[in-house]
């Protein structure tokens, strides 16, 4: 659907981005990450046309953007106001007409969605009378009225209570299952887990990680197992030998948990061979590392050299 | 409709259906014409009626001093002490100084200060009766004198334009009054250009428009816009002031307003002697009809309205996207002065130069000021006005002007795209120049 390639940008000595090259595959949710400061921001507005590369292109569809294809995409940014003195319902048809759309259809398809969402008592409020959360929803709303195929939403979560955040998370998932690429940028590593097919990680202008979130998960393992068992501690670390390492246990009650990091050259199975006689086995599962710990560790692995100040974050 | 189109449309709907615009639109031809008559009625009003008592020790006052019905005078040869002046009726006490036909000097002692028309009603008449009374001391014939005394009636023609009488001063002041009017008009509207920009970058409303539209229509949109809702309040300001001052001039009665009356009672003698000259003719014709009919034939009324207008959008065009552009860059309204005060300058500098037009067409400063395109639109519409500027000259004016403008709104343009997505930033002049070498 969307490919960077080796897009840069400066802002005089300050280097926004620096050879960025990702696919984001059509139909599926992509997750844009990153810490404050690295360039999501930037890349974004390059993706919208909002500004240019100094070196790079983003193809479409394998063909390189032209400027008429802003109209097939919907962007809801960062950093998002509305006009605090025009009604809600004027202001949604005014951005929906600069996006093209028809007043007429405009109005019927806003209509639709004000219903769906049962909020058309908002249409002749003011926007100053509207909560943060509600303007959000006016926002979102018009983000996506126009059927965009390619859907960018930076930071879509943030100002939203946890019912209406799952509002608008369900509302993506309805739109990937409708055939639409979603792109977000997020700060909120549990929505990634959940929502994201394919992620890329950028820190320092640089991509760190990009790929499916479920390989980059599994990559990023550490061959460490949670066995829940009964029996022993000090037994069970003397079980393991050379097949693995204890390196974390809980006690709880009649409830005991060994985290069990497996040596090079043996499986789980070899562990569990030699701890079958010594204690009772519950349980096993592989201990997946979150997204919030790669995030954390593919970040660290990069130290900062000193403050950057970006455009936006 | 076009998106340029749609934020024109909204700019201009959203400012019109404000209640301030109403207001103002209301309100401000009420201010001026209230303004007007509020003045021209106070100014005919004097709330306390003056006894002056005149101290005329040397009995120089020969004639008697015209009273007026808020003036009353009284003549006594005697000095009259403080207190006893104090706990008499009179308000004014004038003492003439002793050898007052060589050295006419007189002090003035009030109980109220008296106005402006009293004082010149008391001054006129001294001036006048001293006069006299010096005349007789010389033994000089009174009429005679009036008749000797008469001043140089001089009046001005352009060579090529032979048997019409040139009023170029007063065409220079209807060029001045449309300069001065593109000055108001320039400085509110394009503050209001600024202050928009500013509001949609505070409220990150830009940041949703942005990928929508591109940055250049949003600031076009807005400038044209905001020109439109100024053009509509001007339009119905004059249709208002318009009728309000005929109804109101109707109502109070118009001839209390008559020039040569004012003149008598509150101008100081020159001004007076000067206009009540320039009334002479007129007297035998009633009204000064014949003259403003002259002075209006003799200014090019398509040329100044063709004038007036294309400099009036292209001042505008120029003052506003550089207004823009500094609301595009600043996070908040203190951050403006730097910024504002280069912008503003040139247009200070342009009226007053208009003012040295008034009085001095050829003057070089005039000159090359009509040719520079930040003070051009105020100051030529004086020189055409007058007929001072031949056609080269205004077209190269026009020409320069036009240049510059699309120079500096592609500057502007620029700037501002950068500028509303830049937050938290101290803006230096370096740093806006930077902004221009960004890649789109």
């Amino acid at each position: 659907m969307l490919q960077v390639e080796g897009v840069s940008k400066r802002f005089g000595d300050f280097t926004a981005l620096d050879g960025i090259t990702m696919d984001v595959p059509p139909g599926q949710v992509f997750g844009l990450l990153g810490p404050n400061g690295a360039g999501k921001t930037t890349l974004i507005r390059i993706i919208t046309r909002i500004t240019g590369p100094d070196e790079g292109r983003v193809l479409l569809d394998g063909k390189p953007m032209r400027d008429a294809d802003v109209a097939r995409m919907g962007y809801l940014p960062e950093e998002r106001g509305l006009y605090k003195k025009m009604k809600v319902g004027e202001q949604a048809l005014y951005l929906a007409r600069l996006k093209g759309l028809t007043k007429a259809d405009a109005t019927k398809r806003l209509k639709a969605w004000f219903e769906r969402w049962g909020i058309d008592g908002w249409w002749n409020k003011k926007v100053e009378e509207l909560s943060k959360g509600m303007a959000q929803k006016v926002q979102f709303i018009t983000t996506v009225l126009h059927e965009p195929k390619l859907i960018i939403l930076d930071e879509p979560f943030s100002g939203f209570d946890p019912i209406n955040a799952d509002l608008i998370r369900n509302e993506i998932i309805r739109l990937r299952n409708e055939g639409v690429t979603v792109m977000l940028s997020t700060h909120s590593m549990p929505s990634v887990e959940e929502l994201c097919d394919n992620i890329g990680l950028i820190d320092k202008a640089r991509l760190m990680l990009h790929g499916n979130v479920k390989e980059i998960r599994k990559q990023y393992a550490t061959n460490t197992y949670r066995i829940e068992y009964d029996g022993n501690r000090v037994a069970l670390g003397n079980a393991l030998s050379f097949t693995g390492e204890l390196v974390g246990a809980e006690d709880r009650d009649d409830h005991h948990m060994a985290r069990v990091r497996i040596a090079k050259g043996s499986t789980v199975n070899d562990v569990l061979r030699q701890l079958l006689p010594t204690v009772a086995i519950h349980g096993v599962q592989e201990e997946v590392p979150r997204m919030h710990d790669i995030f954390i560790r593919a970040v660290s692995e990069h130290q900062p050299e000193n403050m950057v100040v970006g455009m936006t974050e | 409709m076009n998106k340029t189109r749609l934020i024109i449309w909204r700019e201009f709907t959203t400012r019109v259906r404000k209640p301030s615009f109403l207001i103002m639109t209301i309100l401000g031809p009420l201010l001026i014409a209230g303004g007007i008559l509020a003045m021209a009625w106070i100014g005919s009003q004097e709330s306390t009626k003056h006894q002056v008592l005149v101290i005329d020790t040397e009995g120089v006052i020969g004639r008697r001093l015209e009273d007026t019905d808020k003036v009353s005078f009284f003549i006594d040869g005697n000095q009259w002490p403080d207190s006893v002046f104090k706990a008499s009726p009179y308000t004014i006490r004038i003492n003439l100084l002793p050898d007052v036909l060589n050295d006419p000097k007189a002090d003035l002692y009030y109980k109220t200060v008296p106005s402006e028309f009293v004082m010149s009603h008391i001054r006129n008449q001294l001036d006048k009766t001293i006069e006299l009374a010096r005349l007789k001391k010389e033994q000089i014939d009174p009429e005679a004198f009036e008749r000797i005394r008469k001043p140089v009636d001089i009046d001005s023609f352009d060579i090529e334009k032979v048997g019409t009488q040139s009023y170029a001063q007063e065409r220079a002041m209807i060029g001045f009054f449309f300069g001065y009017f593109m000055f108001i008009f320039i400085f509110m509207y394009g503050v209001q250009v600024m202050r928009g920009v500013m509001e949609e970058k505070q409220n990150r409303v830009v940041e949703v428009l942005i990928s929508s539209v591109k940055p250049f229509q949003l600031m076009m949109g807005k400038i044209i816009g905001i020109a439109l809702v100024g053009f509509t309040q001007f339009i119905l300001w004059i249709v208002i002031t318009g009728t309000l001052t005929v109804v109101g001039m109707s109502v109070l009665g118009a001839d209390r307003y008559d020039p040569s009356e004012l003149a008598q009672q509150g101008m100081t003698t020159e001004v007076r002697d000067q206009l009540i000259k320039q009334q002479m003719p007129a007297a035998d014709s009633g009204f000064d009809q014949e003259k403003v009919a002259d002075i209006i034939k003799q200014v090019n009324i398509p040329l100044v309205l063709v004038t007036f207008l294309f400099y009036f959008i292209c001042g505008y065009l120029l003052y506003s996207s550089l207004l823009a552009a500094i609301g595009s860059a600043v996070d908040s309204e203190t951050d403006t002065q730097q910024f504002m005060f280069p912008v503003t300058l040139p247009m200070i500098i342009a009226i007053i130069v208009a003012q040295i037009a008034v009085m001095n067409p050829a003057s070089p400063a005039v000159i090359w000021c009509s040719f520079i395109p930040f003070t051009s639109p105020i100051v030529m519409m004086v020189r055409v006005a007058m007929g001072s500027a031949p056609l080269w000259q205004l077209l190269l004016s026009m020409g320069l002007l036009v240049i510059t403008f699309i120079g500096t709104t592609w500057l502007a343009g620029r700037i501002y795209r950068t500028g509303i997505l830049m937050y938290g930033k101290k803006i230096s002049w370096k740093e806006l120049g930077k902004w221009l070498f960004y890649k789109g």
